[in-house]
């Protein structure tokens, strides 16, 4: 482990070198992560993979997360793997509800499956991508089921109906309302806040007390 | 001149169709629906269909404590789960900090080898069968039998072990268990050898296989192939070796590796792994270090039962660990390891409570049906088969 951190550093100075302004990396925790825009993505992807000093030959996997409260809400990740170093590194885009990521498929063709799983899953939109379809969810699905907003239950269930002999759609009905357990408070012991003492005005604080 | 270029294009479209395959199909390995576009009998596009076991694990561990989460990971490659759920660990383990003692680690080893020999026998016994063969299959499933009666010995359950937990493992083998292990793997190895008598000359099977569905070095890393599948192109890559986890620098093993990067080259690598695997099995028997299985910290694994009978502190420690559960620093990791499949991968963010805020699970299998496309061109129909058993899918995994 230690030994592969040292030569993440050591790759540090070339990875800031071979993507000059179109990037920023740092070394956080033992991750190599690079901070990308958007519209250099693909010019950073490409350095990466074909710069004799990186070597990041291997898309591992793309996927993304989501941070409602952010103004750019999603993270989309891209996980590059260089055999020739045995080194990883973390490529970061940040992108809103509207933005838009051209596709990596030009550079690797594993790309397609992965950005379309994240169009599936965030509704982040990949342009130019030769197939942008959804890829693991229902067909007609609407929605998009790993934002944070999305419920877990989902909107629709199905089932077969004996009369029309057939599957159908129906909104979901729970027999039980689903239970979120909050578990963060008990050690830390009850704050004093009882129901509707939000609306007093704060208490005077004592002066000259110890 | 013209007119009749036209017209021949006009019928060439006419003879071009498509055929579903699937997605109830006993050679899908599951529910694979594959569009398949066909000139004839020569398969022009492959489309394959995914999704049809989309079960959201992704979504539901984000709604579940960390413990809570290792039984999915089960459910995911069904066939060889432990390895999922030492990924899984491994990740956790990162984010806390914390290292398993050494007789965890080597448990881990033990029965994650044992499970890649689970999934390679699965799948060497169903491509068989895809391709023609019956008997392997019976076979196989008394070797897969007893392995399973293994898991049942450690964990209680023969499929669906959630035995690795982070921290360690949930309890120790029970006594006289590496005796039996040890007389299962000395005479495994005749049971390969009956299997490659078998199979490996086999006319038929060679005619199947051999210069079908060839992935070269350059496609296997386009294609993001991992695990015995980038091996079979003659790629030497294999993370117990080149990024080791779990103490698997102590083991002595070989890499095996194809040179044509075909569906027999891909065969013969997952017979050769097995191999491998006894041999590690072996040497971790012999090595075993004696000691605790799960790291000495109460606010992450739960007390022993005979303590919680006389500490009420224990009693305390046990509840909180199973109802709240553990807190993970906040962070970020990405844990890979070599799966029976290729390379697993959990990308896991903490926020600093008791549920993963994402985890994002990389399963080998997506990446290699996606290639299938580019390996089925030109190939005819009945080599879907033969290429769909050999890059070893299991949709558990591939739909999450």
């Amino acid at each position: 482990m230690t030994a592969s951190i040292d030569k993440l550093q050591e790759i540090v100075a070339p990875l800031g070198a071979a993507l000059g302004a179109h990037a920023t990396c740092e070394l956080k925790r033992g991750n190599l992560i690079v901070f990308a825009k958007p519209e250099s993505i693909i010019k950073v992807l490409t350095t990466l993979r074909d710069d004799p000093r990186l070597t990041f030959d291997q898309l591992i996997d793309i996927t993304a997360a989501d941070y409602p409260e952010r103004a750019e809400r999603f993270e989309v990740v891209y996980f590059l793997l260089s055999m020739k170093q045995n080194l990883r590194v973390m490529v970061k885009v940040l992108t809103g509800e509207e933005g838009v990521i051209p596709t990596a498929c030009g550079v690797w063709p594993s790309a397609n499956w992965l950005e379309r799983e994240v169009w599936d899953m965030y509704g982040v939109y990949f342009s130019d991508h030769p197939d942008l379809r959804r890829i693991l969810t229902d067909y007609g699905f609407e929605g998009h089921p790993l934002r944070k907003d999305f419920p877990l239950t989902g909107y629709v269930e199905v089932r077969y109906d004996e009369d029309q002999k057939r599957v159908i759609y129906e909104p979901v009905k729970l027999a039980q309302d689903f239970r979120r357990f909050d578990f963060l408070s008990p050690w830390e012991g009850i704050q004093k806040i009882l129901p509707g003492d939000e609306k007093a005005p704060p208490p005077p604080s004592k002066q000259g007390g110890t | 001149m013209s007119e009749i270029l036209v017209k021949d294009k006009n019928s060439a479209e006419i003879e071009n169709y498509t055929l579903n395959f699937g997605p109830q199909h006993p050679a899908a390995h599951g529910v694979l629906r594959l569009v398949l576009e066909m000139d004839g009998e020569v398969i022009d596009r492959c489309d394959p269909h995914i999704g049809l076991l989309h079960r959201g694990t992704e979504k539901l561990i984000e709604y579940k404590t960390y413990l809570q989460a290792v039984p999915y990971f089960d459910r995911l490659d069904y066939v060889s789960p432990m390895n999922q759920e030492q990924t899984f660990s491994i990740a956790v383990e990162r984010l806390l900090g914390i290292t398993p003692p050494k007789r965890a680690q080597y448990i881990r080893v033990l029965f994650g080898e044992m499970t890649r020999i689970l999934n390679h026998i699965m799948n060497i016994a169903s491509y068989a069968m895809d391709v023609g063969a019956m008997t392997p299959f019976l076979w196989t499933f008394e070797e897969r039998e007893k392995i399973m009666g293994f898991y049942d010995e450690v964990c209680g359950a023969r499929m669906h072990a959630n035995y690795v937990r982070p921290g360690g493992v949930s309890q120790d083998m029970p006594a006289g268990l590496m005796d039996r292990i040890k007389l299962w793997a000395d005479a495994y190895p005749a049971m390969i050898d009956d299997l490659e008598g078998l199979l490996t000359e086999n006319r038929i099977f060679k005619q199947r296989t051999v210069d079908i569905g060839v992935v070269s070095k350059e496609q296997a890393i386009a294609w993001s192939f991992t695990g015995p599948n980038i091996r079979a192109s003659g790629i030497p890559w294999d993370l117990r070796k080149s990024q080791p986890y779990d103490s698997y620098e102590d083991f002595d093993f070989d890499i095996p590796i194809g040179k044509h990067g075909d569906c027999y080259d891909r065969y013969l690598v997952r017979v050769e792994e097995m191999r491998q695997s006894v041999r590690i099995i072996q040497q971790c028997l012999e090595k075993m270090p004696s000691g605790p299985v799960r790291v000495n910290d109460r606010k992450i694994m739960s007390p022993p039962r005979a303590e919680m009978k006389t500490s009420m502190e224990a009693l305390i420690h046990h509840f909180k660990l199973y109802t709240e559960g553990f807190k993970v620093p906040e962070g970020e990791v990405y844990a890979a390891t070599e799966a029976p499949k290729g390379e697993f991968g959990v990308y896991l963010v903490s926020d600093g409570t008791n549920k993963p805020y994402r985890c994002r699970i990389r399963a080998p299998g997506f990446t290699h049906l996606e290639g299938m496309d580019a390996m089925l061109r030109g190939h005819m129909l009945a080599d879907v088969p033969a290429v769909l058993g050999s890059i070893d899918i299991v949709f558990g995994e591939v739909d999450r």
